[in-house]
């Protein structure tokens, strides 16, 4: 059976061009209006939806997605609310996939079964979880595999040609480039080196390769979106969430649009790069 | 004690063979990290198991360590402490006159080596109470090595003399703001700051805990106390002691003096967690209070609540003050081997007293935690069981928080 992730690249390469990934905290500001931004992500061009679990302790992100995760946590979410919200956001729409990304502690404490059950019972499509490498695949990567779900790894600069296959292996879905030694949303890659390292990844796999960490504007997304599969902006997105809050913390009438308008501008920016070229 | 499945299985033989080759005791430890982060363990991992095998690591070792540290440590009897106690007979393992004022200087200085074998010209390191960054920033001034410390800000506050004292030795502080502000924050910045500048950078953790190696390797570099031990007890008394006891936050200098008696079945080993204003309060007591998770690299006990959030500790004492404990320490807490008992903090701040006065000697807020449960247990041993505290660190850095809750203005 072809997944939801399968199909969504398939049909992006089919027109063309690579997919945006968007990714924004779940519970972020508050759990409404969260639903609220998922909902629209689509309409406004997002073509891949990346969910973040809120934890108390990120230790892959800077300051944007460490502190969307602390007004998410602030106001009582938590993982067995992000599976709400994904089951919530399945009742009107059965085709945009869904990826949870966030650290390893909350799934293992809420139980890897139970999790992987209630995970794909609710409509998820894959899983980021940052702080499995393929040294810990028993725990994590080979049990969602065996569920149903995707495993979709991490591939950093770091991870030479010796080691590429082992992070290959059991990857599945897309594979995600982190564009840069670092933590999310901090330096901006050098988008000549990222393409030359997206093309090495794509010679020892036939998945679809999205890049990541440090994209944050149309132009950024343009430059990625050349050569690789799928582009992939968190930060800039927790950032408008942020920017569009109230003194007190709260969401306003511009939060779910500030969040659009930039997946819109990004959209067209993802849609622009290969006519450009 | 908890019940655990690993009980129900046949005990090993030696209690001082792990980890195995996944970084695991038991369950426990692994490698739980980015895998930015992944080649350069495995690299650490393969240079530290070549210097293992190097005789020239081990004599260089050797050198600094009696040339520049100062070992090997007194085992020294607490006669007026064991007197007063009126049971077991005392000894104190004298950690706290190690140059920079602890054991955590053991750690360092084979960090430290394995850095340069590494080539490596950048050190970072989190501390909580100050005393990992204090010999961090030593070691880091003895080699030329640019040193950065990560430290939560709360803990800058309340530790400023060890805080001046990194400043003199040429490090660089960075006060973390993110989260809590104490230790678990102090990792998380540390993390990051190696994921970001993981090419030239030697992370030096300071204690048992994070992703393998780190466990082991710093275990090993910390069982100097223990060998030290064993060979001055058989020289004092012609045997060796009935039990060991040593505060545990991350739990690397009881680890140290343990780990080389785990295999002697008549010697008792003792934990000594914090807890804080009591285990039904605030406290910093992960293996009463907390249960295994996934956190900084490694599985362990941790506190945290329902879904898997982490907690925040709390020990009037800086370098307990942490949410975990090392992966080493919750395997032996499971199978049984050793006992993690707890002290509050007025208990701690009680020893700390105690001990200044009966024998002039001003222990860390850390090790007062182990005094007070000698404090505890010694009266009800025979006077010829031989009791080893391990004495981790001085005191001179708690000074002016513990004249502030007397009620003294410095």
């Amino acid at each position: 059976m072809t997944t939801r992730i399968d199909a969504r690249f398939a049909a992006t390469a089919a027109e063309g061009r690579a997919a945006l990934v968007t990714f924004v905290t779940a519970g972020d500001p508050d759990h409404a209006t969260s639903l609220a931004i998922l909902k629209a992500l689509p309409g406004a061009g997002a073509d891949v939806i990346e969910l973040g679990v809120p934890f108390t302790d990120p230790m892959a992100d800077g300051p944007a997605i460490q502190q969307a995760g602390l007004r998410a946590l602030a106001g009582g979410e938590s993982l067995v609310k992000t599976l709400d919200l994904v089951r919530a956001f399945r009742e009107g729409d059965g085709a945009t996939p869904i990826v949870l990304m966030g650290y390893y502690n909350p799934i293992y404490v809420y139980g890897v079964e139970s999790f992987l059950a209630d995970a794909k019972a609710a409509g998820v499509d894959g899983l980021i979880v940052v702080d499995l490498p393929p040294e810990e695949d028993e725990e994590l990567c080979l049990p969602a595999l065996k569920a149903g779900l995707a495993f979709v790894r991490l591939a950093t600069p770091t991870t030479n040609d010796v080691r590429l296959p082992a992070v290959l292996q059991n990857t599945s879905g897309f594979v995600y480039y982190v564009s840069i030694a670092g933590v999310t949303g901090t330096a901006t890659p050098d988008f000549d080196v990222v393409a030359g390292a997206v093309q090495r990844i794509k010679r020892h796999t036939a998945l679809p390769v999205a890049v990541g960490f440090g994209v944050k504007t149309p132009e950024h997304a343009a430059a990625i979106a050349k050569g690789a599969d799928g582009v992939v902006v968190g930060s800039a997105l927790v950032d408008a969430v942020r920017g569009s809050l109230d003194a007190e913390g709260h969401a306003t009438a511009k939060t779910v649009s500030a969040v659009t308008d930039l997946v819109a501008a990004l959209a067209a920016g993802v849609r622009s790069a290969r006519v450009a070229a | 004690m908890k019940a655990s499945s690993v009980t129900e299985h046949a005990l090993p033989n030696s209690f001082r063979t792990g980890p195995d080759e996944r970084g695991r005791f038991g369950i426990y430890g692994g490698r739980f990290v980015a895998e930015t982060l992944m080649p350069l363990i495995l690299e650490l991992e393969a240079e530290y198991e070549a210097a293992k095998k190097d005789p020239a690591f081990h004599a260089e070792m050797a050198s600094y360590r009696t040339h520049y540290i100062g070992r090997p440590s007194p085992l020294y009897f607490a006669e007026r402490l064991t007197e007063h106690l009126g049971g077991a007979k005392v000894y104190l393992k004298r950690e706290e006159l190690n140059h920079t004022g602890s054991h955590k200087v053991n750690n360092v200085l084979g960090q430290i080596l394995l850095a340069r074998r590494m080539g490596k010209k950048r050190v970072i390191a989190e501390t909580g109470a100050g005393q990992h960054g204090v010999a961090t920033a030593t070691l880091c001034a003895r080699f030329g090595l640019e040193c950065v410390v990560f430290m939560g800000a709360v803990d800058v506050a309340r530790q400023a003399p060890n805080v001046f004292r990194m400043k003199m030795l040429g490090a660089t502080v960075v006060p973390v703001q993110s989260g809590a502000k104490t230790l678990k924050d102090a990792m998380n910045e540390a993390l990051r700051d190696w994921v970001t500048n993981v090419a030239d950078t030697f992370y030096c953790i300071g204690t048992v805990a994070g992703p393998h190696p780190y466990p082991g390797m710093v275990r090993d570099f910390q069982s100097v106390i223990g060998d030290e031990t064993r060979v001055q007890m058989q020289e004092m008394e012609g045997r060796l002691p009935d039990s060991l006891i040593a505060c545990v936050g991350g739990g690397s200098n009881a680890i140290g003096l343990f780990h080389p008696f785990l295999d002697d079945a008549d010697v008792a080993i003792y934990g000594v967690e914090a807890a804080g204003f009591g285990l039904s309060g605030l406290n910093a007591a992960s293996i009463a209070g907390g249960r295994p998770g996934v956190l900084h690299g490694n599985r362990t006990y941790l506190l945290m609540d329902k879904d898997g959030q982490i907690e925040e500790g709390h020990s009037i004492s800086a370098g307990l003050d942490y949410p975990g404990i090392g992966p080493e320490h919750a395997w032996l807490n499971d199978i049984g081997r050793v006992k993690y008992l707890s002290a509050t903090d007025d208990e701690a701040v009680s020893a700390f007293q105690l001990l200044s006065k009966l024998e002039g000697i001003i222990p860390a807020l850390e090790s007062a935690h182990a005094i007070a449960k000698v404090v505890e247990l010694a009266p009800t041993l025979p006077k010829d069981h031989l009791m080893v505290v391990n004495l981790s660190g001085r005191g001179d850095k708690d000074v002016p928080q513990v004249a502030e809750l007397l009620g003294t203005s410095l």
